[in-house]
């Protein structure tokens, strides 16, 4: 038994000269160029609107593609479509199964997807000839619980389950086009590329998956962090891949060189991430907490510059805008809260 | 390893091939790696494709050809024969000797400069390995910054906006001077039109520019073929095949109205696809013409009298003055967060230095 324990010690010790390294690499090129790039300084940024509506914890919202409508989920069993601007419903969607854990906006403004315990994944159709918005698909074929979805396009959405698969589907057939299989836990998050050949996938094995669209195969797999993998996201460039982890850390993976960039932790933090959100232009990553607040880090620098306090419960879900204007944040207190 | 085929019907079958067949490519085996096999394989390389010798290899070959003149014959001879051997086998073996056979000359003729990777083993952490990851390291954090850089005046959380957020000022003429069909387009719109081909063809102002310009040089239909090409990819899957079938008649057919230029190996491909139209079954030729554009009419574009006037014209909006009711005015300071009281009272929410990025704060707003 004493031979065991040694031998641990030493596995230990040797990651930590492993990560030891490699921070001293980082450090070194960061240092280099980062230097002359400007400053953030403190980002302070304010609730501008806060959406109330909701009876219970909301645990996700998506983005409309014109920056102005956003859908949002919540355990009361209502997808609630906001004008945010107005703080109007323009939709309140009242869904068979309440134990919903996503939802999605198709790009196109047509439909809204949403799914959670029952497994399946519900398309509905916002532009119905009499105005009324029903069920146009039910999605079943996964055997777990439906962490995320994102829309392609009108006829395709992407799925990711605690059946560790993900599936890319057929909404008019109703058919799973391709299944896509390799992580070794639950999915618990997706993300779609800008040019959308291919997505990324965050699991409970602490592992990101790239996968292609066509040809179902996954390409990379980036490892790195202790601890399930909450959140993922794209980098606006395409090129690498922002992730939120239960370790309380987040990382950045670059895609061409397969290997993880920078780590974006502290040592004062120390719960989870449960979402996260690049701005614009990349140089601010936002990502919410299970403290009830919301972190923004400067992506080149690793530090962190701002936060945003003021929801009284976990901050689920965070989203940023795609004309880059605002970010909102859902909370378990019910509330969706617009900053910038 | 698998070879992955994408089948015409668009299935995709795995093929396994046999990778125990060359035990002379085997590291194992420490086969003394002989000059006459190194003159067979390089000659082979020769003559498969001319020029794909790299410049090494050319040096080592025409030494090789005088150390082992009398011999040259030989080599010549074997290598023709190994490529008409090769050519029974099937595809998938012939490529996976391809690949071991090059990573075993890489090992045993390696370029000048690199590791003896298998001579040193795990402990080869050497200036050399470290000096080629931080290189690779650097151009990598490079681009991140200069990708940050280029679209700092286009974030609005980092930068602020003109005329004004309207998430704070209340005032939507940013959105409006934004629209799709604004007569004149603001400058930092067109100029992100400059930042890559896909900025452009995501805006669909950009894109109309585009087709005009392209009119102009008589190639409008390769934007169209292109916008077709998605359509099909991104639309309903009972319409694929009416939709493929008009893109054919329209850019692909041989004497169609808007014949599209692509090389004829990409024709036969997609033509044989045809046969059984699937979602991805013009992916091939629309990335053709996708290039052919991105490198040639996309930067000519850039360099236009009808791109250059167009950002002369564009207009950067005034800031919108502050409001100037005062009962609505509230300065709002934002409650310092617990994580960050240690600098509370170094400022009062208004940018100081000009390095400081948050210039928008304390103008009225609403909660």
């Amino acid at each position: 038994m004493g031979e065991m324990e040694q031998l641990r010690k030493e596995a230990e010790s040797l990651k930590d000269d492993i990560t030891a390294a490699r921070k001293a690499v980082q450090d070194l090129t960061l240092q280099d160029h980062v230097a002359g790039t400007a400053v953030v300084g403190r980002v302070q940024l304010k609730t501008r609107k806060t959406l109330r509506g909701h009876l219970a914890k909301i645990y996700a919202m998506h983005w409309g593609t014109d920056s102005k409508l956003c859908v949002s989920a919540s355990q009361d069993g209502k997808l609630i479509v906001w004008d945010s601007y107005t703080t109007n419903k323009v939709h309140a969607i009242p869904l068979k199964s309440s134990w919903v854990m996503t939802c999605s906006y198709a790009p196109s403004g047509n439909m809204v997807a949403c799914g959670g315990l029952d497994n399946m994944c519900s398309i509905y159709n916002l532009k119905g000839k009499d105005g009324n918005v029903k069920v146009m698909r039910e999605l079943a074929a996964h055997t777990g619980y439906l962490s995320c979805c994102r829309f392609l396009n009108d006829n395709e959405i992407i799925t990711s389950s605690g059946d560790c698969t993900c599936v890319l589907w057929d909404i008019e057939t109703g058919s799973q086009k391709t299944v896509f299989a390799g992580h070794l836990g639950d999915c618990m998050s997706l993300g779609v590329a800008p040019d959308f050949n291919t997505f990324i996938s965050g699991a409970c094995d602490f592992t990101a998956k790239l996968w292609d669209i066509r040809d179902g195969q996954c390409r990379q797999t980036f490892g790195g962090h202790e601890s399930d993998i909450n959140a993922i996201g794209f980098f606006p460039n395409g090129n690498a891949v922002i992730t939120g982890s239960d370790d309380a850390s987040c990382k950045l993976y670059d895609l061409r060189s397969d290997q993880e960039l920078i780590t974006y932790q502290d040592s004062s933090i120390m719960c989870g991430v449960t979402s996260i959100a690049p701005s614009l232009s990349g140089r601010l990553i936002l990502a919410g907490y299970d403290d009830f607040n919301c972190n923004i880090w400067d992506s080149l620098k690793a530090e962190r510059v701002g936060v945003l306090s003021g929801h009284d419960n976990r901050v689920s879900c965070i989203g940023v805008t795609p004309d880059g204007m605002a970010c909102c944040t859902g909370s378990w207190d019910s509330f969706l809260k617009i900053w910038n | 390893m698998t070879i992955n085929t994408l089948s015409q019907d668009g299935v995709q079958r795995q093929q396994m091939p046999c990778l125990t067949k060359t035990p002379y490519y085997w590291m194992s085996t420490r086969w003394p790696a002989s000059e006459l096999d190194y003159a067979i394989y390089l000659a082979k390389k020769n003559i498969r494709k001319q020029g794909e010798l790299i410049e090494y290899e050319k040096e080592c070959y025409n030494a090789l050809h005088k150390r082992i003149n009398h011999t040259w014959d030989f080599v010549v001879m074997q290598a023709r024969e190994q490529l008409r051997a090769s050519k029974q086998r099937r595809k998938a073996d012939r490529i996976v000797l391809e690949c071991q056979e090059q990573a075993y000359w890489l090992v045993n003729r390696p370029p000048p400069g690199t590791l003896e990777n298998i001579d040193y083993g795990p402990e080869r952490r050497t200036m050399n390995t470290r000096v080629q990851l931080i290189r690779m390291l650097n151009s990598t954090k490079k681009s991140y910054v200069k990708y940050c850089e280029q679209y700092q005046p286009h974030d609005p959380i980092m930068q602020g906006c003109l005329p004004s957020n309207p998430w704070i000022t209340d005032d939507i003429m940013f959105w409006n001077m934004h629209s799709e069909t604004v007569a004149v387009p603001t400058k930092l719109r067109v100029e992100r039109w400059s930042f890559s081909f896909m900025e452009l063809l995501n805006d669909s102002m950009g894109r109309k520019e585009f087709l005009t310009y392209l009119e102009k040089e008589f190639s409008a239909e390769n934007l169209c073929f292109w916008q077709a090409c998605e359509d099909v990819r991104h639309g309903e899957t009972s319409k694929i095949p009416e939709k493929v079938d008009e893109v054919y008649k329209q850019f692909l057919a041989p004497g169609a109205s808007r014949w599209v230029n692509i090389d004829s190996k990409t024709m036969e491909k997609t033509l044989e696809g045809l046969k059984r139209p699937h979602r991805f079954v013009l992916d091939d030729a629309q990335m053709h013409i996708y290039f052919l554009m991105k490198k040639d009419s996309y930067p000519r574009y850039l360099k236009s009298e009808l791109y250059k006037n167009l950002l002369a014209r564009a207009i950067v909006p005034q800031e919108t003055k502050k409001s100037v009711f005062p009962f609505m005015r509230r300065q709002r300071h934002s409650s310092p967060s617990p994580a960050l009281a240690t600098q509370i009272g170094e400022d009062d929410g208004k940018g100081k230095n000009s390095n400081s990025v948050k210039s928008n704060s304390g103008t009225a707003s609403r909660l």
